[in-house]
């Protein structure tokens, strides 16, 4: 090793890490604590931060804004067969570390959709190996890449209906299959290859937007019948249920119908994935958080953008792991969630709902300092 | 070998369209273009106005003219329509204009002149809106191919199913126009195609491309044409 002056990129590193050793070895308190969402802790330990990570001092909760439970996630994975790719496997074992570290435990672990890259058997096995891992029990959700080779057939034998729904703490959780396409494929004398190929084409305009249709939103209708409007409620969702850039499929082509359902319920949040990135948005009674990927972080799209979201710094190329990572929803006493965005090999970035409730006027997240080109 | 073949196509181009003229003609009651038959027995062409036509001495019906032949073929036809249509507005090729001879006696209706205030008379700026389309076409032609490459894995040699779309859908997030700009992560000035080449290698684990390589110039024409009228700010951070 050379002795010589150390870089400002090793120094920096060097101050973080013994920041979060030292944090880790005072508490073994975990990334959701470290986000400020039960923040004050190193304010509490009387740990004096580097320069560069100086947590957010929160105000004390108000009323019904105390936290219930948590729940964390892990999205879009984009598994290929280890064999040809590693790196997404590496990048979907960090994840399961992270919530596995978790102290204390969360009440279960989302998984938000495209566990495979191409939705090929050995690719969703690998995936179900490796989420077996994690220790809380872990909810599915299906995505596009995971459907379209065989319309989800081997998934479905996997980890059971798409569409599915259950109640936790008084709140009621219900997963949408959001992806659904019109038929694109028939008319074009697709394989099954070709098709599951042109859907995982993000800019690929020959496939359709996504939908949750007809039958989807008539059972969504039907599960919702017998649920309080007053009880909370979150949707779990792949594409974001809301219209963000069609070009992309950032996009739910029958959103309005599905949040005119939504509509009657007082407090309603919904979690996608998809997206890759930090992304906040709220339509009426409805919050919108995405969910990072592990594999890739996505751009911004070039217009669209929710007015509430405030973007995440721009991903470093050099770095793997920047701009994916995991996270962890805090489930509060009034019924609406606090979002934490795990950012890996950055500082974590919190939305709260007091951010949404108030239309972007109260605890801001940190701004953006490098925003998209 | 690339032009002599275009020109040939060129070349026979009326020829065929004469052809479609004549086999249409026949079945539906318009007017037909009947070629005389010529008395060496060679292959007769007409033009498509129904009226004009030439032999090509030395070809027989079947046989396929050289270039050289269906060149002079094409030029008798036009000549001879030329002088039976003096009138005509007829496009000058430059080349032609350039050999052709001074009109004597009564000179034909003028071409609409040029417009009194742009300037002329230079080949280079000789040119049509129809070539504009073709420069635009073969310009798009180049720019898809470097669509195609971005987006496969196995075009550019990525080695783990990681194609250059999975981060920069349309190209997005690649800001083309920011280089030349000092790359912290690297230490030094780099250019887009350092970027291009730096991406190959670690994200998709591939082997950089060689700088006149057509695949990394194709995916940097692609990834500017998406950011056609973005301000140029190279050295951006």
């Amino acid at each position: 090793m050379s002795k010589g002056p150390k870089s400002i990129e090793t120094r920096h590193y060097e101050e973080r890490g013994a920041f979060f050793a030292g944090l880790r070895h005072v508490s073994r308190r975990s990334f959701v604590k470290l986000a400020g969402l039960s923040a004050g802790l190193a304010m509490a330990k009387g740990l004096v931060t580097p320069h560069g990570f100086q947590l957010v001092q929160v105000a004390s909760a108000a009323e019904g804004d105390r936290p219930s439970f948590t729940f964390a996630y892990v999205s879009d994975t984009h598994l290929y067969p280890a064999s040809l790719n590693d790196r997404f496997v590496r990048a979907a074992l960090k994840a399961v570390d992270d919530v596995n570290a978790l102290d204390p435990q969360p009440d279960f672990v989302l998984f938000g959709g495209d566990l495979a890259q191409l939705g090929r058997k050995e690719e969703l096995d690998l995936g179900r190996q490796i989420l077996k891992t994690i220790k809380a029990p872990v909810h599915m959700m299906v995505g596009e890449h995971d459907w379209f080779l065989d319309l989800g057939e081997y998934w479905r034998g996997l980890f059971g209906p798409a569409q599915h729904s259950f109640d936790h703490k008084g709140v009621h959780f219900v997963t949408l299959m959001s992806v659904q396409e019109k038929d694109f494929w028939t008319a074009r004398g697709m394989t099954p290859a070709e098709r599951m190929q042109t859907v995982a084409g993000l800019d690929n305009g020959v496939q359709s937007r996504f939908e949750v249709g007809e039958e989807g939103r008539a059972w969504l209708k039907r599960d919702l019948e017998k649920v309080d409007h007053q009880t909370p409620l979150v949707v779990f969702s792949h594409s974001p249920l809301y219209k963000y850039y069609r070009p992309w499929n950032f996009w739910t082509e029958d959103a309005e119908e599905v949040q005119a359902i939504l509509k009657p319920f007082q407090h309603v949040t919904v979690i996608h994935g998809h997206t890759h990135q930090l992304l906040t948005n709220r339509i009426d009674n409805i919050q919108f958080h995405g969910m990072l990927s592990t594999a890739w972080p996505w751009p911004y799209a070039p217009e669209g953008l929710p007015k509430l979201t405030i973007q995440m710094n721009r991903a470093d190329p050099f770095d793997q792991f920047d701009g994916c990572g995991d996270g962890a929803v805090e489930v509060l006493e009034s019924g609406l969630v606090n979002k934490l965005y795990n950012l890996w090999d950055r500082n974590p970035v919190a939305v709260r709902a007091s951010y949404l409730t108030s239309g972007g006027a109260k605890d801001a997240p940190p701004r953006t300092k490098l925003p998209s080109f | 070998m690339m032009s002599k073949r275009t020109l040939f196509v060129l070349a026979v181009l009326p020829l065929a369209l004469g052809g479609i003229v004549l086999a249409q003609s026949r079945g539906r009651g318009l007017p037909r273009h009947d070629a005389p038959p010529s008395p060496s027995g060679g292959v007769v062409v007409a033009l498509c106005d129904g009226k004009t036509t030439t032999e090509i001495p030395g070809v027989r019906e079947g046989d396929t003219p050289t270039p050289e032949q269906a060149r002079a073929a094409v030029t008798a036809l036009m000549d001879a329509w030329r002088r039976t249509n003096p009138a005509a507005r007829w496009d000058e090729a430059p080349a032609r204009l350039a050999d052709a001879a001074e009109p004597k006696g009564s000179a034909p209706p003028a071409a609409a002149p040029p417009a009194a205030d742009i300037q002329g008379g230079q080949t280079y700026g000789a040119f049509s809106a129809r070539d504009e389309r073709i420069w635009q076409a073969e310009t798009e032609k180049f720019v898809q191919e470097g669509r195609r490459v971005f987006h496969d894995a196995k075009a550019f040699g990525g080695t783990i199913g990681v194609s250059c779309d999975m981060c920069h859908p349309d190209g997005a997030n690649t800001h083309p126009e920011t280089y030349p700009k000092f790359q912290v992560q690297l230490g030094r000035v780099a250019l887009l195609r350092d970027m291009i080449n730096w991406c190959i290698q670690n994200p998709t684990r591939g082997k950089p491309l060689a700088d006149d390589d057509p695949r990394l110039k194709a995916m940097e024409a692609y990834i500017i044409a998406q950011r056609k009228g973005v301000a140029l700010e190279f050295g951006k951070h």
